[in-house]
């Protein structure tokens, strides 16, 4: 098990926005979460590389371990966690740099390079595993903001991948994107399963039952059901998880 | 646009109600046409004020040419003039007002928006800008009284003793300076700094400072990496409405830049200003060579001003473009 999640609850100020959720995710897998608007998932997510202590009065009860390790403990260097847990948002952020320059950001600031050349082998590789090296690589140095929506999608991936992460977090990577681009980002997450722990946000069910290996239904801030996405979707063993897969509520 | 919005709602209203919808879209053609207009006012002001001073300094024009810029004499009684001292020491003044002021303008805004606590941020914002509501006036006799002697016991003396090599602090200082002048313009534009680039740090979308932290970047590294590019033309602006308003500053420069229509190199020697020599001699001006060639004055100033702000947008434009941002 990669991470196991003991417990938590979690606050935004003083109101509550998960309650007692456990659970494991499982390495080199693709773990789904779905669930109506506003139950959580974001917050759940985000609570696996400390992106909510930005927010200001957020709290969290609980325990989160990364490889056995409790990663809100004090010891843990939340600098070092956010490059080992990579995270992908819903609308892609590329900076407004070249196509390079988003990739090698984070080489750059962790300086796992100093060599050009280096860089540039990272920068290709990294590329190539997000499958947009073949559109880009006559444009590296022109401004990621020129673009698709679909390769800033994967541009967002790649530059994840350069830092090396070992977990990546998605929160619904393709909402934005039309259905060829969203095939692709849905191929990309299948292939990268191979060597990375993939924690996927989605509200498309379709897309959690091809491409996910496990599933977890929140709703209203709890962690409702979690299995094999198999299961989930041919046995669900809640009630509510049957109505929302089948489309009664939410 | 409460007039569109009763558009918009009666668009699918039944046919009865039409001619209503009609006429309100006649009203639609006239704010349109009103508000036109007062769009043209400002062209038409701006482009009045050129022809004004350009007729108004024909008498100089025609009896010094492009000489006048490069003239180093003003001297009314032998009407002479040669307007370089005073381009000189406003050029001089409010370079060094972005020299001192852009520093400590863009680091207090970076920490305003960055490091300090919203409340914090918030109420110096506030204070900040009051400030920028103070006279001149009162920032003048700030400078007289406390800044010029500041100057002229600790500041002037540091200077001589390690950067004292060079021309630009050499010499005695009095107090009333070039120094002094460029120090209290650097002390009134800093509220336009600080607040416009605050603004602009602060509207930098969070989904950008996120991306980087999520790479494993430090809070700096964010800031210094990610923030501060993004928000580049919008700090550049502020520069350039700091130095607009420094060119054009009249009163608080005229209290102690010394008013001395000489170029010197040392900073601690007194200079001149076109605003502060506008100001000071255009109510004695008797002769209409002497009134041309202040007129003249403003005529450079005016376009100096213009220039800046074409800069500005160029400046702005192209890096936009290079970066890509919007
Ligand atoms: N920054 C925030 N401050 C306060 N409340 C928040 C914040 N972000 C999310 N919430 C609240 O937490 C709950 C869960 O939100 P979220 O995790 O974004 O849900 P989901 O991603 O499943 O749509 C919602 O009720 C939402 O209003
Ligand atoms: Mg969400």
């Amino acid at each position: 098990m990669k991470i196991n999640v003991g417990r938590v609850n979690f606050y935004y100020g003083k109101q509550q926005a998960l309650y007692d959720v456990s659970t494991r995710i499982r390495q080199q897998a693709v773990t789904a979460l779905i669930g109506p608007s506003g139950c959580g998932k974001s917050t759940f997510l985000r609570s696996l590389n400390r992106m909510n202590d930005l927010i200001p009065g957020a709290r969290l009860e609980g325990k989160v371990e990364l490889d056995g390790e409790d990663i809100y403990s004090d010891e843990m260097d939340v600098i070092h966690l956010r490059r080992r847990v990579g995270m992908i948002f819903q609308r892609s952020n590329p900076f407004p740099m070249s196509v390079y320059d988003n990739v090698a950001y984070g080489v750059r600031v962790n300086k796992l390079a100093r060599k050009r050349l280096e860089v540039d082998e990272i920068v290709e590789k990294t590329l190539r595993a997000a499958a947009l090296w073949e559109e880009v690589k006559d444009r590296l140095h022109r401004s990621a903001m020129s673009l698709s929506g679909g390769q800033q999608q994967r541009l967002c991936i790649a530059r994840a991948l350069a830092v090396e992460p070992e977990v990546l977090l998605m929160d619904e990577p393709a909402s934005a994107l039309d259905p060829i681009s969203t095939a692709k980002i849905e191929e990309l997450i299948y292939n990268l399963k191979q060597s990375y722990t993939i924690v996927v946000v989605t509200h498309n069910m379709q897309q959690a039952a091809r491409i996910s290996d496990e599933t977890g239904f929140f709703l209203n801030g709890r962690l409702v059901e979690f299995n094999e996405t198999k299961r989930i979707f041919t046995a669900p063993a809640v009630r509510e998880t049957e109505d929302y897969i089948t489309g009664r509520f939410g | 646009m409460p007039l569109s919005s009763t558009v918009a709602a009666n668009a699918g209203a039944p046919r009865r109600v039409r001619p209503l919808a009609r006429r309100l879209q006649r009203g639609d053609q006239i704010a349109h046409l009103i508000t036109l207009i007062f769009a043209a006012t400002i062209f038409i002001v701006t482009a009045l004020l050129f022809y004004e001073l350009y007729t108004g300094a024909l008498l100089t024009r025609q009896k010094f040419g492009w000489s006048f810029l490069s003239g180093t004499t003003w001297d009314p009684v032998a009407l002479e003039f040669g307007a370089l001292p005073f381009i000189y020491g406003t050029l001089v003044t409010s370079a060094l007002a972005l020299i001192i002021g852009v520093p400590l303008g863009v680091g207090a805004a970076i920490f305003l928006a960055e490091l300090a606590p919203l409340g914090v941020s918030d109420g110096l914002a506030f204070i900040i800008e009051l400030l920028a509501a103070v006279p001149s006036v009162i920032y003048g006799l700030l400078a007289i009284f406390t800044l010029v002697p500041f100057l002229r016991d600790y500041v002037a003396p540091l200077l001589q003793s390690t950067l004292g090599f060079l021309p630009l602090f050499q010499g005695q200082s009095y107090g009333v300076s070039l120094l002094a002048g460029g120090s209290i313009l650097a002390i009134m534009v800093l509220p336009f700094i600080i607040s416009i680039s605050r603004e602009v740090l602060l509207a930098v979308p969070r989904e950008q400072r996120e991306a980087s932290l999520a790479l494993g970047a430090t809070q700096w590294e964010t800031t210094w990496n990610v923030v501060v590019p993004y928000a580049k033309a919008g700090i550049i602006g502020s520069i350039f409405l700091a130095l607009a308003r420094a060119l054009g500053e009249t009163m608080a420069v005229t209290m102690v830049i010394g008013n001395d229509p000489r170029i010197n190199l040392s900073v601690f020697a007194p200079g001149y200003s076109i605003a502060a020599a506008i100001a000071n001699e255009f109510s004695e001006a008797t002769g209409d060579m002497h009134i041309s060639a202040l007129i003249e004055l403003g005529f450079v100033l005016f376009c100096i001003t213009i220039a800046v702000n074409a800069v500005a947008r160029l400046l702005i434009l192209t890096t936009t473009r290079k970066s890509g941002a919007t």
